[in-house]
């Protein structure tokens, strides 16, 4: 038997959950079944223990050899034990004993383990070392072991034993606590209190201890329940006063008779699974609550729906309107997620044509629904997300209704992407090479190597000076502008037709900026491919785009030629936008003199 | 490197003092891994800010724009040199010390996301700090009422939480927490970069407004050159760790002198076809002639 670990799940799931959620907290918990099943065994179980004088009058230590083993009477309503103890006492007074002793357990955990935590999180340094060192010594040791000797050589007091097991668990406690405050600590709002004058202790109630309270109160549970289990360890070997009646001495003592009366094993082992099952399940509810977690559906939908059929009902198969260097059509293109009673549309109606060789902006503010488009062009959209369109065809062919496995060859081979996030989009554990050459090998269906010298050719193409270097480099070896050519590189392995770009240059710094679009440029005119790029910034659109859609809350407000966007731009929504800029406007005039003496300073 | 001239020792006797000055400032990190040598992120960095007047630092990310800020805000710590604000040495303050500046410099900064407590309703944020400098509870609401005015919110903001606001509605927040306590130094982190383009420019508006009004001084930290040229009266341009231009922000931002800002310069974009096309072209021919370049040279398109 060995302490169950109490490991950094619930420290990850419950610093996820905002804090802000907390106010609702029991609420929404009160609304999940498991919950509040588990909280009446719970309470039912503290009220028969507290209450055990009035329940039963029998003594639970008086032994009496005359009802050994006793049979279920009046008298004795769940029978007598070994030495002639009746049960259901027992089970009420051993109820005392085992709950009190586990909140001994909890108590000095937290007693040690939050303060620990608070303050090695919060002042780091020497002190923080000491803390973790101390932390992982008490980890190390086997505390049933240490158990085992306090309570031979110390006390045989259950409450004693709890109290080191309390302290053994501490350190889980203190890394929990540390790392919610670790992650605190350096937001912004906690910079910014710091700059308001707020003293240490202040910003650690107000702004540290509310994140920490959360995970906390599930990890108490998860204590609480394995200190259970200890405790019916420890007195099922014998330890333990004989004095105290206990649900692990019961165990100790039916087990002495399992062959004589069996049934005496069922009642304390009932009691005690019921106990640590509910502690468990409620810190499972606690955590789903905490971290607001939804059932999902279990696939990723990217069938494109119909919506032509609902609408006015325009020919299925109707492609003569689509002159032939269109590369791709959609029309009145639909995506809506579901919200509290309804569904909230974001992509609403939109309708674009890319050509071979153009590049099309796609402009918009946060939340005018352009990443949307591009995601659901993409089928990158989160499951949740519903996406209909009246007609999608790319180079000819109908996208509406393909299931999942022909999108697959098209997405990578015939239409890439380049992220916004270039760090975020390479996954950390692996090299550049191994990451651009399996969708290589995947599409064209070469082997590693051919797919080697083709990359290395195409990293040198987009600009980086020492390709097989970088080939074999991690991803955080290289800079956040290297990264985007190589991403460059990765969608263009395959030679696609088109490009679909999301803000590719938000993240960069303007000097990288200008040289990542005059590569995308340059690779488009290179390759004939159609472009589609994303983005909020009117400069980069002037920069490189042939034609430009404007986007407003879910819908294209404008499409025009970048020519006549910009000098004869026709939707008010476009003309606020362009007037926004701040690229002509007139710089401020040096200060002349102090205008006027602030406050303090007239004061002083 | 341009050295600042150099502000006479004494204060408070006329309007050439500068009301906080930075001298020759190295901040330097001990390297995280072993035996690699420490990192400089400002390598003697001097420059001065006087009342009333707007300072753009301009540069790229890791240039030490922002450790420059975060030093006049006592959130970095000075290694070598000095600054001093309003006559008074600020750079070697312990933390006790420092709370008592805290009605006098005041910060914004870049993210309206996480720099405002999400727990906590936009009365309590902006409480918080006049609650911490002992005024009373009540004269407190009023004054957050004055200031939910002052930087355009409706009245009613008060008890709703941060995420029920828009990014530049969080930025109005973030800046009516930095004017509570009437600062005359206000420290702004990319105040803007987080926002979209038509609140950007009322956003910077309301920072020329309440400057016009009241008379504080702003560190203004961007990247954005077009920014810096609308808000600051005068600018510095920051390269490694240095400073090594400064001037009047028209001069600086239109006619720089160092070829770093001139890259800066024609780096950025002009929303306007015909005249992108010619500052890339110039650009591209600068690069050229500079050995500068990307490793790459476009072809015409």
């Amino acid at each position: 038997m060995t302490v169950p670990p109490i490991d950094g799940t619930v420290a990850a799931a419950a610093a996820s959950g905002e804090t802000a959620r907390r106010r609702h907290i029991v609420v929404r918990l009160l609304q999940d079944p498991v919950a509040i099943c588990c909280i009446v065994v719970l309470l039912l179980l503290t009220a028969a223990s507290v209450l055990a004088p009035f329940l039963t009058d029998q003594d639970p230590i008086k032994s009496s050899l005359a009802e050994t083993l006793a049979p279920m009477s009046q008298q004795h309503p769940l029978g007598a034990d070994g030495v002639g103890r009746d049960v259901v006492a027992r089970l009420l007074y051993g109820g005392q004993t085992s709950l009190a002793a586990a909140c001994v357990a909890v108590l000095v955990a937290f007693a040690v383990g939050v303060p620990a935590g608070l303050f090695g999180g919060y002042y780091r340094g020497r002190a923080d070392a000491i803390l973790a060192w101390a932390s992982n010594f008490i980890m190390a040791v086997p505390a049933i072991i240490i158990l085992l000797v306090v309570m031979a050589a110390v006390s045989q007091s259950t409450y004693v034993a709890m109290a080191v097991l309390g302290l053994i668990v501490s350190p889980s406690v203190y890394r929990l606590v540390r790392a919610s405050v670790v992650s605190v600590r350096e937001e912004l709002f906690v910079d910014a209190a710091k700059v308001s004058g707020l003293s240490d202790a202040r910003i650690m109630r107000r702004h540290i201890l509310p994140v920490v309270q959360a995970p906390s109160i599930i990890q108490a549970a998860q204590i609480f329940g394995v200190s259970i289990g200890i405790q019916a360890g420890i007195a099922f070997l014998g330890l333990g006063s004989p004095t105290e009646a206990s649900w692990g001495a019961m165990l100790n003592d039916a087990f002495a008779n399992i062959y004589s009366a069996p049934l005496l094993l069922l009642w304390p082992a009932l009691i005690i699974c019921m106990t640590t099952a509910s502690l468990a399940l409620l810190a499972n509810s606690l955590r789903d609550t905490l971290s607001g977690s939804r059932r999902r559906p279990t696939r990723r939908s990217d069938r494109v729906r119909d919506a032509s059929s609902s609408s006015e009902g325009s020919a299925p198969a109707d492609f003569a309107d689509v002159a032939d260097d269109v590369l791709l059509a959609v029309d009145n293109l639909m995506v809506d997620y579901p919200v509290d009673g309804g569904r909230r549309t974001v992509v609403d109606g939109v309708s674009l044509t890319v050509c071979r060789g153009q590049v099309l902006g796609l402009v918009g503010e946060s939340g005018s629904g352009k990443s949307q488009t591009a995601f659901s062009l993409l089928g990158l959209l989160p499951p949740e997300a519903r996406v209909s369109a009246g007609r999608l065809l790319f180079d000819g062919v109908e996208l509406k209704g393909l299931g999942r496995s022909a999108m697959n060859r098209l997405r990578g081979k015939r239409i890439a992407y380049v992220p916004q996030e270039p760090m975020s989009n390479l996954d950390p554990s692996f090299t550049i090479g191994s990451q651009l050459a399996e969708p290589v090998r995947q599409h064209m269906k070469v082997s590693a190597k051919e797919a080697k010298t083709l990359l290395l050719a195409l990293l040198e193409r987009v600009g980086i000076n020492d390709p097989a270097r970088v080939y074999s480099s991690y991803p955080h070896q290289i800079s956040g502008g290297m990264a985007q050519r190589v991403l460059i590189a990765g969608a263009i392995s395959c030679d696609p037709d088109l490009l679909i770009a999301d803000e590719p240059t938000t993240a960069l710094d303007v000097t990288v900026q200008a040289e990542i679009l005059d590569l995308i440029r340059s690779l488009q005119a290179e390759r004939n491919m159609g472009v589609i790029l994303v983005t909020h910034d009117f400069g980069v659109v002037a920069d490189i785009c042939d034609r430009v859609a404007v986007m407003h809350t879910g819908k294209i407000v404008e499409t025009a030629s970048v020519q006549d966007l910009f000098s004869a731009p026709q939707d008010a929504y476009t003309r606020m936008l362009l007037s926004s800029t701040l690229e002509d406007a007139k710089p401020r005039s040096p200060l002349k003199s102090t205008p006027k003496l602030p406050k303090r300073a007239q004061t002083a | 490197m341009i050295a600042a001239v150099e502000a006479p020792e004494e204060s408070h006797n006329g309007s050439e003092v500068p009301l906080l000055s930075i001298e020759d400032v190295t901040v330097q990190y001990p390297s995280k891994k072993w035996r690699s040598p420490d990192f400089l992120a400002l390598k003697g960095v001097s420059l001065d800010i006087r009342a009333g007047e707007t300072v753009g630092l301009v540069g790229e990310s890791g240039s030490g724009k922002t450790t420059l800020g975060r030093a006049v805000l006592g959130l970095a710590p000075v290694t070598t040199g000095r600054i001093r604000y309003d006559g008074q040495v600020i750079s070697a303050m312990n933390r006790k010390q420092r709370r008592t500046l805290s009605d006098e410099i005041q910060v914004v900064f870049q993210d309206p996301y996480t720099s405002l407590n999400p727990a906590l309703t936009v009365l309590d944020i902006l409480t918080e700090p006049l609650l911490t400098a002992g005024t009373g509870r009540a004269q407190a609401e009023q004054r957050v009422k004055d200031l939910l005015e002052q930087v355009h919110l409706p009245r009613d903001a008060s008890n709703r939480l941060p995420r029920e606001f828009s990014g530049g509605q969080r930025q109005r927040i973030a800046i009516a927490r930095a004017l509570c306590r009437d600062p005359r130094l206000i420290v702004c982190d990319e105040p803007v970069s987080a926002l979209d383009l038509s609140n950007q420019s009322r956003v910077l508006d309301l920072f020329i407004e309440i400057q016009e009004r009241t008379g504080v001084s702003y560190l203004f930290v961007t990247h954005d050159l077009s920014v810096v040229r609308y808000i600051s009266h005068r600018v510095a341009v920051m390269y490694k760790g240095e400073i090594i231009e400064t001037g009047d922000a028209a001069k600086v931002t239109t006619q720089p002198k160092e070829a770093y800002t001139q890259k800066l310069l024609l780096a950025a974009p002009v929303p306007d076809p015909a005249r992108q096309a010619s500052r890339r072209a110039a650009r591209q021919k600068f690069s050229a002639k500079l050995h500068v370049a990307g490793p790459f040279e476009s072809p015409a398109s």
